[in-house]
Order: structure tokens, then C-alpha cells, then sequence
């Protein structure tokens, strides 16, 4: 998982549009559909080849098929080139490409680390985000910093596991995927925009993103999974005894990451700050933390019956 | 429960609703909405309220118009397709 330049892809794009189009002419690269001219022209390339020199043999198929197919790969690569550029163009304007790569920058050690830290956040002291140069450090190099990742393979798992649930008590169909993912989307949407509203009303001051908001109302999917697991294989008191553990565990883990981020320098060291202020972010960070357990039962609770 | 992203949009639509046809007159001035020079404060704690009315009042001056053309369109729709 390093970040490949897109000089790599350019490169690469012409040399798989000609092994392509000498196989099949039809397939499209990752980000957009082909439908520029090179299909076009092999088609009415192959076409003259079986109409014309059918009379003329087959010795004329190599002279005719050399130019034509060769102009028809090269307008094609360029306008697949512009689209290419068109789409990246206009598909970063409205989704951060380059942001969301920092937020993926991720391997197995940090991973691990960060699972254990969501179960356990007990023993765990430094709590603080290193900077580098005015920004944060990618997740690769530090444990405390956020990650879309793990929310977005929790979020996948655990409509997996609702499904499998669900298929348990023989009451699953393959609408009801899409239900469950659907709609824990749309409680997850909520969430983030209530936390972006109440930040906003509080006036806080931090460089809290929407992206870092939604990874962080994404680690909750890893205590609901346990808890359903838990529950799928030892019945209803290790659901609600691991979903009573990873609630805890998520109400202080979020505390202590948020802390630092959402109130000021000395509230945050633990001494008593007077003001309304403080006060406001303190009950914001607590019930951001609170809504987090009350979301995992909300969301499992119908799994387990 | 069952949410879908269609129920999304509609809360959105209703609640954007809600928030463009608050009266000027007869509510939002009880509530010091009409308090010019409150707004124009820029302090370090503008408070909770502060931050409520100019979020009221943004939203009502941007949403106006696109409200307009959502509302037709959903009414359309709603007509066509039940």
C-alpha cells in the first residue's frame, strides 16, 4: 500500500490498451468505461478485413490490418488519456483523492496495534498525534492517528455479519443486505453531521476534519462485530457481556483521543478550567463519547435474539 | 429502521423546510434575531445562541432559491410516481 505516482498508470495505460485491443477491445481501465474510438475503429477494422479481401485472400489481412489498427490504437490511448485526465480532474473536486490516500496509508502492524488499542485503550499513554511539518504523520507511523481503514473494512464486516446473524435465525434474504448496510450508512451520515453541527455551534477551534469525524465514528464497528460474533457463538450473555466490554472501551478510547483535540491545552492536562467554554467542550466531548455504546446496541441489538 | 439513503434526503428536504419558513416578525425577533449589532461582535465566544441565528440566517439567505426549484421538482415527482 504506497502511493503509486500516477506517471506509473499514464505509462502503463498504453501498453494495456494494446495487449487489450489485440485481445478483445472491450475491456475498460479501473476509473471509466471505454467506449472512445479504438473499439470502433478494430471493428470496422476487422470488418474490412472480412469483407474486402475476402475475394482477395488472405494475404492482404497483415497490409491492411498494420495502419489501420495502429491509427485506431493511437486515437484511442489519447482519448483515453483525456478522459482519464477529465475524470481525475473532476472526480477530485468533489471527493478528495489525495486526502483519502493519507487516510489509507496503512499496514498490518499499525493495524494490529490499533485493534488492540480499540479493546484496550487502558494501558495506552501517549495519546497525542505527531506532526510533521504542519501535518500529521500517516498512520503507518503512529498509532494515534486516524485511519479510514479500519472503519471501512469494519462497516463491510459488519453487514457480512448481520447477514450471517440473520441467516441463523432463518430470516435473511439478500434484500436485507443491502438494508442493513443502507441503513447503518445513513445512522453513520447522522452521526458525523450531528458532531459537525454541535462542533460548529460550540465554536470549537480544532483541526478536526469531516474525514477524521467519520473514521472516528467508524471504530465503533469493531466492538459491534465482537459483539455479535460473541454472541452468534456463545448465545446472549457473551453478547451483552463483550458488547458491555467494548462499549466501555470505546467510551474511553474516544475520550482520550478527543480530549486532546477538542478542548484547550490545560483543560485537557486534567486541571479544572473555569468558563462556559470548557465547560460546553467538555459535555460535547462526553456525549460524543456516550452516543458511541448507545449506537453499538442500537445497531446490534435486533441480531441477537 | 429501516433507513435508506431516500429517507436521508427527505429528512434533509423537511428540515431545510422547516428552518426557510420561520416567520421574521412574529417568532425569530422574540428570539433576538433581529439584533444587528449582536452579530457583528467578533469576540472570542460568540455563544451558543449567536452561532444558532447566523446559522438560521445563512441558511435561509443560501437555501432560498434552490429550495425553490427542489420543492417543484420533489412535488413533480411525488405526482408522477406516488
Amino acid at each position: 500500500m504506497d502511493y503509486t505516482p500516477t506517471q506509473s498508470g499514464f505509462r502503463q495505460q498504453p501498453n494495456m490498451r494494446q495487449r487489450n485491443s489485440s485481445a478483445d477491445g472491450l475491456e475498460g481501465s479501473q476509473l471509466f468505461e471505454d467506449t472512445s474510438g479504438a473499439a470502433h475503429g478494430l471493428q470496422t477494422g476487422y470488418s474490412n478485413q472480412q469483407a474486402g479481401p475476402q475475394a482477395a485472400g488472405f494475404t492482404g489481412q497483415s497490409i491492411l490490418s498494420d495502419p489501420m489498427s495502429n491509427l485506431a490504437m493511437a486515437y484511442g490511448s489519447s482519448l483515453a488519456s483525456q478522459g482519464r485526465e477529465m475524470v481525475d480532474k473532476n472526480l477530485d473536486r468533489f471527493i478528495p483523492i489525495s486526502k483519502m490516500k493519507y487516510y489509507f496509508a496503512v499496514d498490518t502492524v499499525y493495524v494490529g496495534k490499533k485493534l488492540g488499542l480499540l479493546v484496550f485503550p487502558y494501558m495506552h499513554e501517549n495519546w497525542e498525534v505527531r506532526y510533521q511539518q504542519d501535518t500529521p504523520v500517516a498512520p503507518r507511523f503512529d498509532v494515534n492517528a486516524p485511519d479510514l481503514y479500519i472503519p471501512a473494512m469494519g462497516f463491510i464486516t459488519y453487514v457480512l455479519v448481520a447477514g450471517l446473524a440473520l441467516g441463523t435465525q432463518n430470516r435473511f434474504s439478500p434484500e436485507l443486505l443491502g438494508v442493513q448496510a443502507s441503513s447503518a450508512f445513513v445512522w453513520l451520515i447522522m452521526e458525523v453531521l450531528a458532531v459537525l453541527l454541535s462542533l460548529y455551534l460550540v465554536t470549537a477551534n480544532t483541526d478536526l476534519t469531516t474525514i477524521d469525524l467519520l473514521a472516528f465514528s467508524g471504530y465503533k464497528y469493531v466492538g459491534m462485530i465482537i459483539g455479535v460474533v460473541a454472541g452468534l457463538l456463545f448465545g446472549r450473555p457473551a453478547y451483552y457481556l463483550s458488547l458491555l466490554w467494548c462499549c466501555a472501551a470505546i467510551f474511553v478510547f474516544m475520550i482520550r483521543t478527543l480530549r486532546l483535540k477538542l478542548l484547550s491545552d490545560a483543560a485537557a492536562e486534567g486541571r479544572l478550567v473555569r468558563g462556559t467554554r470548557n465547560q460546553l467542550r467538555m459535555y460535547l466531548t462526553m456525549s460524543i463519547a456516550a452516543a458511541q455504546p448507545i449506537f453499538m446496541y442500537w445497531l446490534t441489538y435486533h441480531l441477537i435474539r | 429502521m429501516a433507513f435508506t439513503l431516500y429517507s436521508l434526503i427527505q429528512t434533509a428536504i423537511l428540515c431545510i423546510n422547516a428552518i426557510a419558513v420561520l416567520h421574521e416578525e412574529r417568532f425569530l425577533s422574540k428570539f433576538g434575531f433581529g439584533v444587528e449589532q449582536g452579530v457583528g461582535g467578533f469576540g472570542d465566544d460568540p455563544g451558543v445562541k449567536a452561532q444558532v441565528l447566523s446559522l438560521i440566517r445563512s441558511v435561509r439567505t443560501v437555501m432560498r432559491v434552490p429550495l425553490i426549484l427542489v420543492n417543484s421538482a420533489s412535488i413533480v415527482l411525488l405526482l408522477l410516481f406516488g
